[in-house]
């Protein structure tokens, strides 16, 4: 080991930024990932998703803290006790927050924004709720603390996933 | 200097599959079992929470998010390892030996039934450019390289393909008594033999089916677990990992990942003559080879000697060296991260006599030993003892 | 928790980082060997004299290699060693390092190098794809979200409950992004660039834009931790660790209200605590928080408790945070300025933090005499926090 060595300037970096002529002429190994998996949904959220083809939305309620937990869980991660019970939610809700997007899932630029956001239930303690999409609204209407309702797609086509709601709207009087 | 103590452990039985529960409501089972045992409240007396996950295992990218809530270490210090159940208990216990934590859990488990492509995921962790091409080219499992270090052991101890064979025999028989494990069974070596080569010269039974299941470890500062509980506790006495090349050209006939890591936990543990001081042993044994592999590195026999002392019957409850009396990998399922996990929880029923069927009588001092599995060569060893 | 009874002290005593670009043409593991080697460089060491090696690297989908932490362990000079990869999303650029500190603070190794490493331009087409695979399968990922969406979503609402201006908050981007024009490593420095140019770049996802955003990165820094015991061989001068902090909140991120930190308060609570702090805005001179966006600066100065929520907005405008204001933000660039390969961050956050401290950061120096540094990292699903306090004796 060398003895209490004088230091190097503060920072002199290692590594080369590339010019965009020798970007497109690296040696490349191409592969795919081929990673599937099949989870199990578990007891609380099977039946989340069965409610779903329904039209309903569940929670479960943690007898202790006395919070309805949406999206359902079998225990509370608060108490860390079982929770007890199934309630209802009217499904209506508030705009908890929301974004106007320009990009999609891979960062392609698209024209027609995608709104998305997540929505506070109405039963539920504050802020909590689920995330998705708003419909029948223009960008610059969407507002914070917006009251709002699920669009259910046709009672055939629901398959049990959060796409059977196609969208939250304004909800109307 | 602070003392661990192991205040509870919780685990669920391993099976092949877990259909009814999703693997938070897995971990939740085995972590209230755990805190239930260690009379303890998550939300109030845990300083910190450690699981031990890989991304691809469970099919998410930073597999941390989805940890918290089930442990009871919602805005709690609570982190992942990328590693085996034993690297997660080190984790723990360095950060008790800092003195700042007091009570630390750890927690690993499988839920490896619900990936599909389970080859080809073991695949990816080849290196991709130099590795990866040789088995994607002609499609071979990637467990061929057990076939390889199966025979670089045989031909460099002398070992033979009988003795390893011995070892798959012992253990799905020892499995029977243990009632966590899923696989245990009566086999003979003609059974085995019989089984064929699955990649020469390892035999397909010789290679531990996989199994679902979750362990979950309450560590704790040895005067704080001597102040909650006045029953007897087993102290973790050492602790060592280490890390061979990742290479797999590189790789060691006699497991160095192992005997470094042995040295280290030894080391802190006082065990200078293995054989003598230690009383229950549980190695890694996910291909059979591996446990006489294992036993060498861990100083329980010289280069080649292991598959002489299965052979002669000195391993297994009835011998000279308690090995894998819990059934081993073989016995309970690959429990992927949290194989290391069950072996440590092996040691610690053995420790306080709480082993059924396969008790050691008067056990005071236990090894547990992981291997991360292929194609890597890291691997942690674990000494428990109790001390009244 | 007893927060006083550390059995050893903990001191940087050398750091690296590597040019953060495009870095196709070396590995991650090249990469990581670079930043190693100038880690122990600084310190005057050589690898035979490392006791034990800690990783840190974000999701292994950036690479598609499984046990990604086992494919570097040889470039992070692991070989043979007790190696451990610890993680925590986006917070591991700072957890890592509270790794190396436990390894060390717990008596059982003298000197540990700490390495992380992100090589984010291997996936196709795009790193955000690697984020797909994120979000909770059942109720996110039928949306088909993209991550910049959820950050979208949380500066939303921390606008709207801090009554914090646009303005103000792209006022950060421009800060930093000036402050890397000093940085040798920046990826993205820009000393020309005004406040219009962030207000009228591109909408990614609103109100987020395309200069609210550090863009993915490649790139690798190290640290080297020694024990009190032995940190006089290496340095007259030591930096210590003097607090070190972390939490993760629940997973279910659309449970929370998003607009303040609480993970975070209780992170830097126990990070200050162990670290002998009182009141952190007259004790702590300077901060490097997390800025993978302009709002996150003003949100984690206000969750390490060094403003109050929606004042550090105002403090921005007022100039403070500027590299000779009154609270020097983000000296070193931040990932808005300088880049943002995850983990490798490390080098902005607590390698910037140890060369101020250390008088070594040159054209970044601060202009008051700093003697208390605080770094901060925020990752996963916008739930977790980890903070280090760093000090001159
Ligand atoms: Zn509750």
């Amino acid at each position: 080991m060398s003895k209490k060595t004088e230091f190097g300037p503060p920072l002199n970096p290692r590594g080369r930024r590339l010019e965009a002529k020798e970007l497109e002429s690296i040696t490349h190994v191409r592969a795919k990932v081929p990673a599937k998996y099949a989870w199990a949904a578990g007891t609380a959220m099977s039946r989340f998703l069965e409610e779903l083809k329904n039209g309903k939305i569940i929670g479960r309620r943690c007898a202790r803290c006395d919070r309805v937990l949406v999206p359902p869980r079998m225990f509370c991660e608060r108490c860390f006790q079982p929770t007890t019970e199934w309630v209802y939610l009217p499904g209506t809700g508030v705009v908890e927050t929301f974004s106007i997007s320009y990009i999609d899932t891979n960062a392609n630029r698209i024209k027609e924004p995608i709104l998305v956001g997540v929505i506070a239930f109405d039963g539920a303690p504050p802020h909590c709720g689920i995330m998705h999409y708003f419909g029948e609204v223009k960008p610059e209407e969407l507002k914070i603390g917006m009251p709002v309702e699920p669009v259910w797609k046709p009672k055939e086509e629901r398959v049990g996933s959060v796409l059977d709601i196609k969208y939250f709207r304004p909800r109307r009087k | 200097m602070r003392d661990v103590a192991v205040l509870g452990v919780g685990a669920t039985a391993f099976t092949s599959q877990t259909p009814e529960v999703n693997w938070k409501e897995l971990i939740y089972d085995a972590a209230v079992k755990a805190y239930a045992e260690a009379g303890i409240d998550p939300r109030r007396d845990v300083d910190s929470f450690v699981t031990c996950a890989e991304d691809y295992w469970e099919g998410f990218s930073i597999f941390d998010e989805f940890t918290p809530d089930q442990l009871g270490g919602a805005l709690r210090p609570t982190m992942t390892v990328c590693g085996d159940g034993l690297q997660g208990l080190a984790t723990a216990y360095m950060q008790i030996k800092t003195g700042m934590f007091n009570i630390v859990v750890v927690e690993a488990h499988s839920k490896i039934s619900e990936l599909l492509t389970y080859e080809h995921i073991v695949e990816l962790a080849f290196d991709p450019i130099y590795e990866r091409p040789l088995s994607a080219e002609r499609e071979v499992h990637p467990y061929y390289v057990a076939g390889l270090e199966m025979n670089l052991y045989l031909h460099a101890t002398g070992t033979t393909e009988e003795q390893c064979a011995l070892v798959a025999v012992h253990n799905r028989r020892q499995a029977l008594n243990n009632p966590l494990a899923p696989y245990g069974a009566r086999l003979g070596l003609q059974e085995i033999f019989h089984s064929g080569y699955a990649f020469t010269p390892l035999k397909k039974w010789e290679i531990a089916s996989r199994a679902d299941g979750c362990i979950v470890f309450v560590l704790a500062a040895g005067e704080i677990a001597r102040r909650l509980t006045k029953k007897p506790l087993v102290y973790v006495e050492g602790i060592g990992w280490s890390s061979e090349s990742p290479w797999i050209s590189a790789r060691s006939a006699d497991a160095s990942y192992a005997r470094h890591a042995a040295q280290m936990a030894y080391r802190q543990a006082g065990i200078t003559n293995p054989r003598r001081q230690i009383d229950v042993i549980e190695v890694e044994d996910r291909f059979a080879f591996k446990e006489l592999q294992h036993l060498e590195a861990l100083g329980f026999a010289r280069p080649g000697e292991a598959g002489w002392l299965a052979q002669s019957g000195a391993l297994g409850l009835d011998g000279e060296l308690k090995v894998n009396l819990s059934g081993g990998s073989l016995g309970c399922g690959d429990l992927i991260e949290a194989s290391g996990l069950q072996r440590a929880l092996e040691i610690v029923l053995q420790l306080r006599g709480e082993a059924g069927a396969r008790q050691v009588p008067n056990a005071r001092v236990g090894v547990a030993q992981s291997w991360r599995g292929l194609p890597h060569g890291t691997g942690a060893v674990a000494v428990f003892a109790r001390r009244d | 928790m007893d927060l006083k009874k550390i059995r050893k002290d903990v001191a940087v005593v050398g750091a690296g980082m590597t040019v953060f670009a495009r870095r196709l043409q070396e590995t991650g593991k090249e990469m990581s060997w670079e930043a190693a080697k100038m880690a122990l460089d600084e310190a005057g060491l050589t690898l035979k004299d490392i006791d034990a090696v800690v990783l840190g690297s974000a999701p292994d989908a950036f690479d598609g290699v499984h046990k990604k932490g086992e494919w570097l362990l040889d470039g992070a000079g692991g070989t043979n060693k007790p190696f451990m990869r610890v993680y925590t999303g986006g917070g591991t650029a700072v957890f890592a390092p509270i790794a190396g500190w436990w390894h060390v603070a717990s008596g059982m190794f003298k000197r540990v190098l700490v390495v992380c490493e992100e090589k984010m331009s291997s996936v196709q087409p795009h790193a955000q794809s690697a984020f797909a695979h994120i979000w909770d399968p059942i109720l996110d990922r039928p949306l088909r979200p993209n991550l910049v969406w959820i950050f979208a979503m949380e500066m939303q609402r921390y606008m709207h409950k801090y009554n914090v201006r646009y303005e103000d908050i792209a006022l950060v981007a421009v800060k930093n992004k000036r402050n890397a024009v000093g940085h040798p490593c920046a990826q993205l420095a820009d000393p020309t660039i005004t406040l219009d140019d962030v207000i009228n770049s591109e909408p990614m996802a609103l109100p987020v834009r395309r200069l609210d955003i550090s863009p993915p990165s490649d790139g690798a820094s190290a640290i080297v931790l020694v024990s009190e015991d032995v940190v006089y061989e290496h340095t007259d001068s030591p930096v210590w660790i003097e607090g070190v902090g972390w939490c993760l909140d629940t997973t279910m991120w659309t449970n929370r209200d998003l607009a303040f930190p609480k993970f975070l308060a209780r992170a830097a609570k126990m990070a200050y605590e162990m670290a002998g702090i009182k009141n952190p805005r007259k004790e702590i001179d300077f901060a490097e928080p997390y800025d993978p966006f302009d709002y996150k600066e003003l949100q984690h100065l206000e969750g390490l408790l060094l403003a109050d929520p929606g004042e550090a907005a105002i403090m921005t405008r007022e100039g403070k945070t500027q590299r000779d204001g009154e609270f020097p933000v983000c000296p070193s660039g931040g990932l808005l300025g300088v880049g943002n390969p995850i983990a490798a961050t490390l080098g902005i956050k607590i390698g910037e933090v140890y060369w101020q401290l250390a008088r070594k950061a040159g054209p970044r120096q601060v202009k008051k005499d700093v003697r208390t540094g605080v770094a901060q990292a925020w990752g996963d699903l916008m739930q977790f926090s980890a903070v280090v306090v760093m000090r001159r004796r």
